[in-house]
């Protein structure tokens, strides 16, 4: 069970039309729940705010922020940022017990608010943030929730149609919730592209009560250790991204990549073969399960672009693909590609473009 | 102390093939593996009752070949092995996932006694949705602590747990109170090998078999494919970007000349990062 040949896609039971029940018709509106921990927003609610304005404006609807936290006056500047991404409407939730993200009180906060203003539409991160709280959340109002959306849409019946990546090569598939409302999905970071903000947008602002008592809390934050700034976390948005895979054989021709990397002053990364093997550290893996990037130039040698690697990379705005084999996959995404092999091209590339770069330097 | 280890039997990924035709996965013949993340629960758990003393029961909900994964977990050194299965379960997303398996705990509870510690894996490898851990929870009214990345302190008497949880910005120190629902983060410990002892046992012990009726389940309505809110309507092979890629040639031409035919074209499709990367040469 759980499986595809299970979960029929067409033809199967599964496309039997399901009617939404009558409770579900006044549902409207679509919303973002916005991450925001320690000062600072997650882009990822940026992000989504850039897609769900699209959804909404499709749908003829308001598009709002969810907002939860602890502070009037930096809550209420949340939701000023969030109107310049595009909000139409931020619900504010405003408590000490907010203060910091624990799943039990941002459930039901984030649960009684739906169940007042019921939302067709309810997006949030894939971060560990969002995905602790969109479980909780869809299990307590009984709705389905699809996981790490590569790409959403509204059908012909105002229908969200969510598109994930499955498992073992190379598939997509499209889910619907069809007699449930709100449809909740996540997106991971990085994967719809960050709006541009719009100076002076305004917007309305509900402040939700909430009645919560920290003496009914069962769990309690004791300590937040802050992560160093660590230079692998820029992987995801550099500019110049090069990465390795199998096809390079030797943890030691990882070098090779992080040279050319270099020289483009860029970062580096690798599939996640090279993650199992120890070749490079976790942090550095590209795809699905590692991070996505969207640089503006994407070099990938030895990789053969399984979809899992490929969602991870497809937001570049040039890819370019080295490997031996003219029938890899990466060559069906790629923009530019070459057939030798990596190991021999890359110092000659990184030397190549040292030499076009000093040049210029000399002229300039 | 009671812990109940949920796994789930997965296809080793490293061998799934997709036919070219039909876009349909073909399982014939690949080997099936323990969720790879449950073993960090399943370590966790052993660990605690190798300090705290009581029993470590894992339990699935899958088809009747999951035993297998449960005698498995036994041969590492887990008390039982329980495995709930019907054929209203088929086609389960994770909201009638987390609906059995509230079910199945709340059953072997009454059987062993309630458990302190549900342990879940973070995600799976093959629905990877990362949702059923938290859904349990939820409905079983378990505290929810996700993303684990250690087990600091426990008290039994006074039922407290400490642990530290991994954020997206750091390392949160938590107190809360058992019963928890707990999901371990890879690479926090490593599954150990089990005595000879345990596999012997795990070969000749009987894997607890039960079905919707068995655990009480009386309305099958929110289970399986009619239980599942999400509908999968489309399965399909992603298309290729816009056209295949721009290729360059190599026939006859060395290294050096493929280089400077790679980095022309790069330039000459990315006027703007061309640019840049010359300012930024300048400037330096
Ligand atoms: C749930 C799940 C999640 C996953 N998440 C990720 C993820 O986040 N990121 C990720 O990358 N993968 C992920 N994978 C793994 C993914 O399916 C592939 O197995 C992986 O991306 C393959 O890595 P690779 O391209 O380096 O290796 P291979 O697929 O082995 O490819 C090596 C390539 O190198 C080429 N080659 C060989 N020699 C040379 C040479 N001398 N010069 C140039 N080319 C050469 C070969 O032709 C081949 O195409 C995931 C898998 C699963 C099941
Ligand atoms: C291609 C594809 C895409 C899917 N997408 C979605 C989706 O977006 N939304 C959705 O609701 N469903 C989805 N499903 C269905 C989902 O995979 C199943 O419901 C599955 O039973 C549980 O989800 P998971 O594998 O994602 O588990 P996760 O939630 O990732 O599992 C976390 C942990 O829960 C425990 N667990 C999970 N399943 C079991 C089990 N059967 N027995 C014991 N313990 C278990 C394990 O400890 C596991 O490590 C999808 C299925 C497929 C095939």
């Amino acid at each position: 069970m759980n499986t595809k040949s299970s979960r029929p896609a067409g033809g199967g039971r599964a496309s039997m039309k399901r009617e939404l029940p009558e409770r579900f018709r006044s549902y409207r509106h679509v919303w973002v729940f916005i991450e925001f921990e320690h000062g600072r927003i997650h882009p990822v609610s940026l992000e989504l705010l850039g897609e769900g304005r699209k959804l909404a404006d499709q749908l003829h609807v308001d598009l709002a922020a969810v907002i939860v936290g602890s502070g009037r006056a930096a809550l209420h500047e949340v939701a000023a940022t969030t109107f310049s991404y595009g909000a139409d409407v931020a619900y504010i939730a405003d408590d000490p017990v907010l203060a910091d993200y624990r799943n039990e009180p941002y459930t039901r906060v984030i649960t009684s608010l739906v169940e007042t203003y019921q939302p067709e539409i309810m997006l949030l991160g894939a971060t560990v943030l969002g995905r602790d709280l969109a479980g909780a959340v869809a299990t307590t109002l009984k709705t389905g929730l699809t996981a790490d959306c590569t790409e959403l849409a509204i059908d012909g019946e105002r229908s969200l149609a969510a598109t994930r990546p499955t498992f073992g090569g190379s598939l997509l598939c499209t889910i619907h919730t069809l007699n449930y409302r709100p449809q909740m999905a996540t997106v991971r970071p990085r994967v719809m592209a960050m709006p541009t903000a719009q100076e002076r947008q305004s917007g309305r602002i509900v402040e939700f009560p909430v009645d919560l008592r920290e003496e009914d809390m069962i769990t309690k934050v004791l300590d937040f250790l802050p992560d160093t700034a660590n230079e692998a976390a820029q992987l995801a948005f550099a500019d110049i991204v090069v990465a390795g895979g199998l096809g390079l054989r030797t943890s030691e021709n990882m070098q090779l990549v992080r040279d050319l990397a270099q020289v483009l002053g860029g970062d580096w990364g690798g599939s996640r073969p090279l993650v199992q093997k120890g070749w490079i550290p976790a942090e550095r893996q590209i795809g699905q399960t590692g991070k996505t990037i969207r640089p503006r130039l994407y070099i990938a040698a030895g990789i053969s672009g399984a979809i899992q690697h490929r969602v991870g990379v497809e937001g570049a705005d040039l890819i370019v693909a080295i490997n031996t084999d003219p029938q890899a996959p990466i060559f069906d995404f790629a923009d530019i590609g070459i057939t030798t092999d990596a190991i021999t091209l890359l110092p000659t590339l990184t030397r190549v473009f040292r030499q076009r770069l000093a040049v210029n330097r000399m002229a300039g | 102390m009671q812990i109940f280890v949920c796994i789930k039997q997965v296809p080793d990924s490293g061998q799934i093939r997709v036919h070219p035709v039909t876009n349909t996965i073909m399982r014939q013949g690949v080997p099936t593996i323990i969720n790879p993340y449950d073993l960090f629960g399943l370590e966790q758990a052993l660990r605690l009752r190798d300090r705290f003393g009581g029993e470590v029961t894992v339990m699935t909900m899958g088809p009747p070949m999951a035993v297998d994964s449960l005698r498995k977990a036994l041969t590492f050194g887990a008390d039982r092995g329980v495995l709930l299965t019907d054929r209203v379960f088929a086609g389960s997303d994770t909201l009638a996932t987390s609906y059995a398996l509230s079910y199945l705990i709340r059953k072997a509870g009454e059987t062993w006694g309630a458990p302190d510690i549900v342990f879940c894996g973070k995600q799976t490898i093959d629905g990877d949705t990362a949702q059923v851990g938290p859904g349990i929870a939820r409905r079983l009214g378990l505290s929810q602590l996700t993303y684990v990345s250690g087990i600091d302190d426990m008290d039994l008497t006074d039922r407290q747990i400490l642990v530290r949880r991994r954020g997206d910005h750091g390392v949160q120190v938590l107190r809360s109170r058992l019963p928890v629902m707990v999901t371990m983060m890879e690479g926090s410990n490593e599954i150990r090998r089990g005595t000879q002892a345990d596999a012997l046992r795990a070969a000749r012990a009987e894997i607890v078999q039960w079905n919707a009726a068995t655990v009480g389940i009386s309305d099958t309505s929110l289970c399986g494919l009619r239980g599942s809110p999400t509908v999968v309507k489309k399965v399909f092979a992603p298309t290729a970007r816009d056209e295949k890629a721009e290729m360059i040639s190599t026939e006859g031409i060395s290294p050096s000349g493929m280089a400077e035919a790679l980095v022309d074209q790069i330039f000459s499709r990315q006027p703007g990062l061309r640019d840049d990367l010359f300012r930024q040469a300048a400037g330096h």
